[in-house]
This record gives structure tokens, C-alpha cells and sequence, in this order.
């Protein structure tokens, strides 16, 4: 084979492979949302995370606004503290009620915001006030089960 | 020109681990004449090429090359003098990939930076030297054995070298192949003004071409002279060597540490 | 080695114990392996103290990823569509009893960018492009080619290895990239064009999910390691090999063998390192 055709499979053999790098970049991996716009900090305090990651998403109503970016523990008052990379279009009320939310009944959790009626918007850097700790299906189960055998006790007892 | 011998080598020994394959030799190659190294298989012939070439170390003894000792030079001296030399190898060893005449121009790309028409024309030149010009469009592939040794004979004069070996140029060829490649050794020779050293067991032919004749036998140099010294040696083991005869100093049997005899009736009792 | 061999098989013959022998046979093995690999290590570093020319003159390198990855471009396109089909089939039997078949995206795609792109492909590449390598190495080696380009004094490590490292080096990302995105577009027609999966949700969710910096540039740097891996194996396999026809074929067999099993240890290790606290 002479050089020139070789050379122009070889070219022929890198593009179609960058071209597959940038096809797992954009269509199949987040590339092209990640890091599109700016973004502003915002901190959240929870009792109880439950399995909550870093990357997880950060929902309003149903829409991506924000991913969380650190998961720390503050070991004076014993809760967790997550902190979130929000998209910089979109602004939220001083009193946003911040949940922890499960997609599906065993999907991946993520952080909902409840809008609230606050004029004020919240600033880069603000902590949210008011949070719900992740809803933990062992706890449930317990508690459920546990209000089951006192209702038989006092079944007894009449 | 400078009347000191080309290559030469002194008490040379060497031995793989603890197998001896050359002890003490002492061999000249003057300037400008074809000498050949012959003895019968593993006598370390090939051994003493690689030695001259630098691929191997010697264990004691030297060979100098141009006055350079070879086994001290570091391996920049080392690769100017293999630019200088020229090997042919057993079976012609051409690169596979590459056709005759990229072949014959792998050296001139690796070391000068001539334009690719004045390596076309010299190209073109070596290959006619050896008769093959039409040929340089083939790969190795489709050459016969003949063509395939005469092709990297071009490719070894390449650099038109001082110094030409040839490791068995005669190894599985037919007579007339054979014949050409004989005479192309020693009109190349003379033509370069170069010296070589051929290693080979092909007593007939290389008595045709040699000027000097060094017999090697386990490690030794046994017997040396010119053709003709040779062709009427007395010693028994070039007798044996130079007329084919099966049995002699050389023995037909492989050495063992008793007779047949004592094994067999060993093995009755 | 061959001078390790020669003395133990000496000592062999002068002890009678089998234990005694058995422990020398094991001692033996272990050093002859550790000889082997200090010796590839040396290789290693010798092929980058060489690799000028490979750069200096780019169409070395160039002829040896035409040989090394176009040619391997129908073996990985082909098995990566199969790969995703497979996946697709499989992914969406299981998830829709959960009634999460929307996940079929997340499913295929990290499974392909994390795992199998660059490890399949490394496997694939590695019996296809490997022994060619070691296949071709070793018999310049037979037939003297190496002795002989040495003797014009041209360096056969800088001339003919380290082009050959790094064409297999840079065409094994390129290769699992094309893996891992006919894989997506396979699982894509299996899911979305045969089952009927939404094609809306099936990209969206896959989007949402697999992260660029945490997924593919792992994958490329998983595959990119691997390439490393098996280039290294071949070429020193073929340099190393003993010059006949047989020790042609059983390195090239050892090719297959040794770069098969270093990509699956390797790919553990680099596992753990990268996707741990995720």
C-alpha cells in the first residue's frame, strides 16, 4: 500500500475515533449541560442524608437546577452539610424548603427544592434554612411494625 | 594506504556461560583481500563475525578493527563503525516488509540525508551490481533464494563499506546462484577496495575466490594459508574437510563415556 | 535464563531427594519469572529512552496504527454493536420488572463507558492486534532481520519496537471510544427501535446519569492503561522470543494469555482507585 492511501486511513481511523470520544462526551455522557452555564454555591444542613451522593441532582419541579458538589459532616451539631453547584439562571427564595426525594421506589435520591414566597432571592453562599432529612425505609418498616405489636398488646389488655 | 591490516585479532577467547566456543585465535585480514573463516558446524565461525561486529563481548583477547579495539569503543564509535561495515547474513535477512529497493535504501534513509533522486540513482546502482536492477520493484517475498542473498549483497554495499562480512553466502543455493554469488563477492571486493571475511563450510567455491583460507576446529585455529596451501594441505583434519570424507580426525561418532559394547553387556548383566 | 536453566538442571542431577528437587524446579521458576520481568521493565524503559524517532518520523508510527487499528476497526465495530444489542435485550428484561425500563440508557451506557468498552476492546485488541505484533517481532528475530539492522547500525528498539508501542499506545482509546459508542447506538436499536422503549427518556436519563469527567474520561484512561498493557507484552514478547518457528508461536500464544489476564488485574486495580467513593 502506498503512503498516501495509508495516511489517509489512518486519518480516517483517529477521526472516526475522536469523533466517537466526542459522541460519548456530549450524547451519551452530561459534557454538554455540565458545564455550560456559571453556577453559584448553596449550602443545606440534614439531618439524615440517607444515601444521597455527590453528583446527585438537585430538583424544582422536576427540572435539574443544580448538582451537589461535597457531602461534610459539622460534628458540633451533628448533621450533615451538603453543598450544591446551582445553575446560574435560575434563583430561589430565601425560605426554599429543601427535601431529600427518592426517584421511584429504589431509584438514585436527589434534593428537591419546595418553593416558598419570600421576595428575597437567595444569594451565593447562603445556607438553607429549612430542610426535610431523607425519608429512611428501615425506619419506617420499624415504626410500622413497632405500632403493630403495641396495638395487639392493648388488644390484650381489654 | 595505510599497510596495517584491516581487522585484526589477538588471543581472542569467548564461551557462553560456561561453554567454550573460541580459545585463544589469533587471525589477520589484510586491506583489500577476501579471506574466508571455514571449519564444520558450531566451530564458532558465525561466533567470530559477531565478535568482529561488536554484538558480542569477547571473554579475553581483542579485535581491532581499523586500529580501534572493538569491545571498548561505546556505542556511538560503535554504530560509526558498523556504518563502515557491511554483513550479509545466512539467509539475506531483508526486511519482510519492505520492498527490494526500499530494502537496498534503508541505510542511506537511516544515516545520510541525500535527496530521494540521488538515492533512487544510487539504489538503482547497487541493484545492477548484482545484476537485479529490474527486480527492485518485488517484495522478498516472490525472490528466489539466489535473488534474495544477491539483493541484500546490494543492500550491504549500500554505504560502500571497508569492511564486508559475509555469514555463509553459499548456505542453500543452487550451483548457479551459487557460482554468481562467488564472483559477485570478489568483484565487489575489488571494485570497493574493501576486505572481507567470509564465514563458510563451502570448500570448493570460496577456494575459487578466497586469497586467504583460516581453518577453526572446537574454538582453535587449526590450519591457515592460501588456496592452493590448502588444496595440498597434509594436516588430516583439512584433508578430511577439503575432499568430504566422512570419517577422520573428525569423528563420525558422537562422544560418549563408553563403548557400545560395555552398555550392552551391562544392560545383559 | 539460558544460563539459569543450564546450572539448575546441573544441580537437578545431583540431588536424589524429590522434595529437595521439587523445591529447587519451584526456586527455579520463580527466579526465571522474576528475571523476566526485570528484564521487560528494562525493556519498557529502553522503548521511551528510543522513542525519538517514532516522533521524529511520525509515518513509522503511522504505517504501525494502520496495522495495529484500522485493521482492528471491523473486529471492534462489529462486536460492540453486538456487545450493546446483547446489553439492550438483557438490561431490559430485567428492568422492566422493576417498571424502570426508562433506565435501559443509564444501563447500557455506563456498563459500556465504565467496563466493557475499554476491557473488551482491550481483549479483542490484544488477540488481534498483540499477536500480530509479537507475530511479526519475532520473526525479524528468526529470520536475523533484528541482527541485521543492528549490524547498520540502526537500533531495532527505535526503529521497529518503540514505533510499534506507540502505534498500539494511541490506536486502544480510539478503538474503546468506538466500542463503547457502537455499543450505545446498539443498545439504542434494541431498546428504543425494537422494543419500543421511549427514545426521549432512554437518552435523557443516560445523560442525566453518566458524567463525563467521573465515566468517560475514565473509561478513555482505563483504555489508554490497557493499550499501554498489551503493547508493552507484545513487543517485549516478540523480542524476547526464542528465534524458531515454535518459539514464534508460543510467544505469541503468551501474548494473548499474559496481556488477557494483566487487562483483567489491571482493570481491578484502576476500579478501585476510580469509581470507589462514588
Amino acid at each position: 500500500m502506498s503512503r498516501s492511501a495509508l495516511d489517509l486511513w489512518v486519518g480516517f481511523f483517529v477521526a472516526l475515533g475522536l469523533a466517537a470520544i466526542l459522541f460519548l462526551a456530549l450524547k451519551v455522557g452530561n459534557l454538554s449541560s455540565a458545564n455550560a452555564g456559571e453556577t453559584y454555591a448553596l449550602q443545606a444542613k440534614f439531618d439524615n442524608i440517607g444515601g444521597l451522593k455527590v453528583r446527585s441532582a438537585v430538583k424544582s419541579a422536576g427540572v435539574v437546577v443544580g448538582r451537589v458538589t461535597k457531602i461534610d459532616f459539622d460534628s458540633s451539631a451533628y448533621v450533615a452539610v451538603v453543598s450544591m453547584q446551582m445553575d446560574a439562571r435560575y434563583k430561589f427564595p430565601r425560605d426554599t424548603f429543601a427535601t431529600i426525594n427518592t426517584s421511584g421506589l429504589l431509584g438514585d435520591q436527589f434534593i428537591g427544592f419546595d418553593v416558598g414566597g419570600d421576595t428575597e432571592m437567595l444569594s451565593p453562599g447562603d445556607v438553607i434554612k429549612k430542610t426535610q432529612s431523607a425519608v429512611v425505609l428501615e425506619k419506617l418498616i420499624s415504626q410500622f411494625m413497632f405500632n403493630q405489636a403495641s396495638d395487639t398488646k392493648d388488644k390484650d389488655k381489654k | 594506504m595505510n599497510q596495517e591490516p584491516l581487522v585484526q585479532i589477538r588471543d581472542l577467547s569467548f564461551s557462553y556461560d560456561n561453554r567454550k566456543i573460541l580459545s585463544g585465535v589469533n587471525l589477520t585480514i589484510p586491506r583489500g583481500k577476501v579471506v574466508a573463516i571455514m571449519g564444520s558446524s558450531g566451530c564458532g565461525k558465525t561466533t567470530t563475525l559477531r565478535l568482529i561486529g561488536g554484538q558480542l563481548k569477547p571473554t579475553s583477547g581483542e579485535v581491532r578493527v581499523n586500529g580501534q579495539v572493538v569491545h571498548e569503543l561505546d556505542s556511538e564509535g560503535l554504530y560509526a563503525m558498523r556504518r563502515r561495515t557491511g554483513m550479509l547474513f545466512q539467509f539475506g535477512a531483508l526486511f519482510t516488509d519492505m520492498s527490494v529497493y526500499d530494502n537496498v535504501a534503508f541505510q542511506m534513509r537511516e544515516h545520510t540525508d541525500l535527496p530521494e533522486a540521488l538515492i533512487h540513482d544510487l539504489v538503482l546502482m547497487k541493484l545492477h551490481a548484482v545484476g537485479l536492477r529490474g527486480a527492485h520493484k518485488l517484495m522478498p517475498s516472490e525472490l528466489s533464494g539466489g535473488m534474495a542473498r544477491r539483493v541484500a549483497l546490494a543492500r550491504s554495499i549500500a554505504l560502500d563499506p571497508m569492511l564486508m562480512m559475509y555469514d555463509e553466502p553459499f548456505a542453500g543455493l543452487d550451483p548457479i546462484s551459487l557460482s554468481i554469488v562467488g564472483v559477485l563477492i570478489r568483484k565487489l571486493n575489488d571494485a570497493l577496495g574493501a576486505s572481507s571475511i567470509i564465514v563458510t563450510h563451502d570448500v570448493q567455491e570460496s577456494l575459487k575466490i578466497v586469497d586467504y583460507i583460516y581453518f577453526v576446529s572446537e574454538g582453535r585455529i587449526v590450519a591457515e594459508g592460501t588456496a592452493e596451501e590448502i588444496r595440498n594441505s597434509k594436516t588430516p583434519y583439512v584433508h578430511q574437510f577439503v575432499w568430504g570424507e566422512a570419517d577422520g580426525p573428525v569423528p563420525f561418532q558422537y562422544p560418549t563415556h563408553n563403548a557400545y559394547g560395555d552398555e550392552l553387556l551391562q544392560k545383559a548383566a | 535464563m539460558r544460563m539459569a536453566t543450564n546450572c539448575c538442571r546441573r544441580r537437578l542431577e545431583v540431588s536424589d531427594n524429590r522434595a529437595v528437587q521439587l523445591l529447587i524446579k519451584l526456586g527455579h521458576q520463580v527466579t526465571s519469572r522474576l528475571w523476566r520481568l526485570g528484564f521487560a521493565s528494562r525493556f519498557f524503559l529502553a522503548i521511551f529512552l528510543h522513542s525519538g524517532t517514532s516522533f521524529r518520523r511520525m509515518h513509522l508510527t503511522f504505517r504501525e496504527i494502520y496495522f495495529t487499528g484500522v485493521m482492528s476497526l471491523i473486529i471492534i465495530l462489529v462486536s460492540g454493536l453486538f456487545v450493546g444489542m446483547v446489553l439492550g435485550l438483557q438490561g431490559y428484561d430485567t428492568l422492566q420488572r422493576y417498571g424502570s425500563a426508562e433506565a435501559l440508557g443509564i444501563l447500557v451506557a455506563l456498563s459500556l463507558v465504565r467496563e466493557l468498552g475499554p476491557v473488551v476492546a482491550a481483549l479483542l485488541f490484544a488477540s488481534r492486534a498483540g499477536s500480530a505484533i509479537t507475530a511479526e517481532i519475532g520473526l525479524m528475530k528468526a529470520t536475523e532481520q533484528l541482527s541485521a539492522m543492528e549490524m547498520m547500525a540502526v537500533n531495532p528498539i527505535a526503529r521497529v519496537v518503540a514505533p510499534r508501542f506507540w502505534g498500539g499506545v494511541i490506536s486502544m482509546p480510539l478503538l474503546a471510544a468506538l466500542f463503547s459508542a457502537m455499543g450505545v447506538f446498539g443498545g439504542y436499536l434494541v431498546g428504543v427501535v425494537l422494543i419500543g422503549v421511549d427514545s426521549g427518556s432512554f437518552w435523557s436519563q443516560m445523560q442525566a446519569t453518566v458524567d463525563f469527567r467521573e465515566d468517560v474520561v475514565n473509561g478513555i484512561i482505563k483504555s489508554f492503561v490497557f493499550g499501554v498493557i498489551v503493547s508493552w507484552v507484545a513487543v517485549f514478547e516478540g523480542y524476547d522470543c526464542e528465534p524458531t518457528a515454535e518459539g514464534v508461536s508460543g510467544a505469541t500464544t503468551r501474548t494473548v494469555v499474559t496481556s488477557s489476564l494483566a487487562i483483567l488485574a489491571a482493570d481491578f486495580v484502576l476500579t478501585a482507585l476510580m469509581f470507589r467513593g462514588v
